[in-house]
């Protein structure tokens, strides 16, 4: 039995019909780290959604005081070396109280560059150390404009401290993105999930 | 009466079937009228905080506080809600302008916790005339780990009560358990939550 409001097609054949706009976050794929030096998403980026956002839960990496990085390719390629402009802050706030920060991390923007971007900083490798947060992905298939981001990374700081690390910026291609890779800058991904999300449409 | 289309079932007992909807998923809502505080506990009333979903979302809708310039706070629970006293670590910052237009500022706000048992403060001291108030979110990460501690981060957009500003809060930080934490309270660093709403999500 299908739906049909004022001639239009709501539901049909078991599924809600493509056009009926839901505005909701669905989930595309889960992927684990288990000591990967590298997690990649190949597919379901594409113009099916707004935007796309990437999830992290609990990423611990294998070398202390590591960042969890991103870079993003077109087509079928594989050299994650997109050209990007980004800025970058960090707040601080040390276990002992010692100190804090609030600052912009030149150490963590890229000015035309085509290396990893970082979404985070320093996170420690004991045992419950770990880093959280998320990537936001706008209209990663637009063939118009280039392809805008924000981070947010907060982890357990090597140094014992609180740590949040906000990045933004662009890719600066007008080329559809297909695939986003993710690594440590150093060492593997020991564990810790990412999701990968498609908000809209 | 089910909705069933070509042997699917898109919706029956009153709720649609799992795959149709989002995967922000609704839990629970509570409503403050003059409340000392709120609480969400696993297995309590609707309440679902466990390893059902990685990623909690509470949602913030015109807190107002019944004394002027108190702080929304929240504290965490291992213990179903017999105790709120997780040690945190966190850190802040806030933008803040006045309607004056006197001055504006961004700089690092002394709400991080270091190692303390304390309630967090997500929002700077609220106003409390008729038309103010504070909306905003929390985000809890993998609360259940029993491994990691419990990452969490907040942005709350607030009518500031001192100088009658419009202010935007920035919080985040961890539980340094790796116990899972089952419950999260929320109440004002003075007086009671006169009003406002607070909902809880699962991500999926």
């Amino acid at each position: 039995m299908a739906v049909v409001s004022g001639g239009t097609t709501l539901i049909d054949n078991g599924t809600l019909d493509a056009a009926v706009p839901t505005g909701k976050m669905t989930l595309l794929a889960t992927q684990t780290a288990s000591a990967s030096a590298t997690i990649s998403f190949t597919s379901g980026i594409d113009s099916t959604y707004d935007s796309y956002v990437f999830k992290f839960y609990d990423i611990h990496p294998a070398t202390d005081d590591t960042d969890l990085t991103f870079q993003v390719d077109t087509g079928t390629n594989t050299s994650y070396n997109q050209t990007i402009t980004s800025t970058a802050f960090q707040v601080f706030h040390k276990e002992d109280d010692s100190s804090t920060t609030f600052e912009y991390k030149g150490n963590r923007d890229l000015a035309q560059g085509t290396a990893f971007q970082p979404l985070c900083q320093d996170i420690g490798n004991g045992n419950d150390e770990s880093m959280s947060g998320y990537l936001h992905l706008f209209s990663p298939s637009s063939s118009t404009f280039v392809k805008h981001f924000i981070g947010l990374g907060t982890n357990v700081y090597s140094g014992d401290a609180s740590i949040q690390i906000y990045s933004a910026g662009y890719i600066n291609t007008t080329t559809p993105l297909t695939r986003v890779q993710f690594k440590m800058d150093s060492g593997n991904i020991d564990s810790g999930v990412i999701k990968l999300y498609g908000v809209g449409g | 009466m089910g909705l069933i289309s070509n042997g699917s079932t898109i919706f029956d007992n009153g709720a649609m079937a799992s795959g149709f909807g989002g995967n922000m998923v609704f839990i629970k809502k509570l409503t403050a009228s003059s409340s000392a505080t709120l609480s969400f506990v696993d297995g309590s009333d609707g309440v679902v905080l466990d390893d059902t979903y990685k990623e909690y979302v509470f949602t913030f809708k015109n807190i107002h506080p019944a004394t002027d310039q108190a702080n929304f706070q929240f504290n965490l629970s291992i213990d179903a809600g017999s105790n709120y006293n997780v040690t945190k670590t966190s850190s802040g910052f806030r933008a803040f302008h006045p309607e004056n237009d006197s001055y504006t500022g961004l700089a690092y706000w002394a709400s991080g916790l270091a190692q303390s048992t304390n309630f967090q403060s997500i929002t700077d001291g609220l106003d409390n005339d008729n038309d103010s108030c504070g909306n905003g979110t929390l985000t809890l990460f993998n609360p259940s780990s029993a491994v990691f501690v419990k990452h969490y981060i907040s942005t709350c957009q607030i009518n500031e009560g001192g100088s009658q500003e419009s202010m935007n809060n920035f919080v985040g930080g961890y539980g340094n358990t790796t116990s899972a934490v089952d419950a999260v309270q929320f109440k004002m660093s003075s007086g009671n939550i006169d009003s406002g709403d607070i909902c809880l999500y699962g991500i999926a």
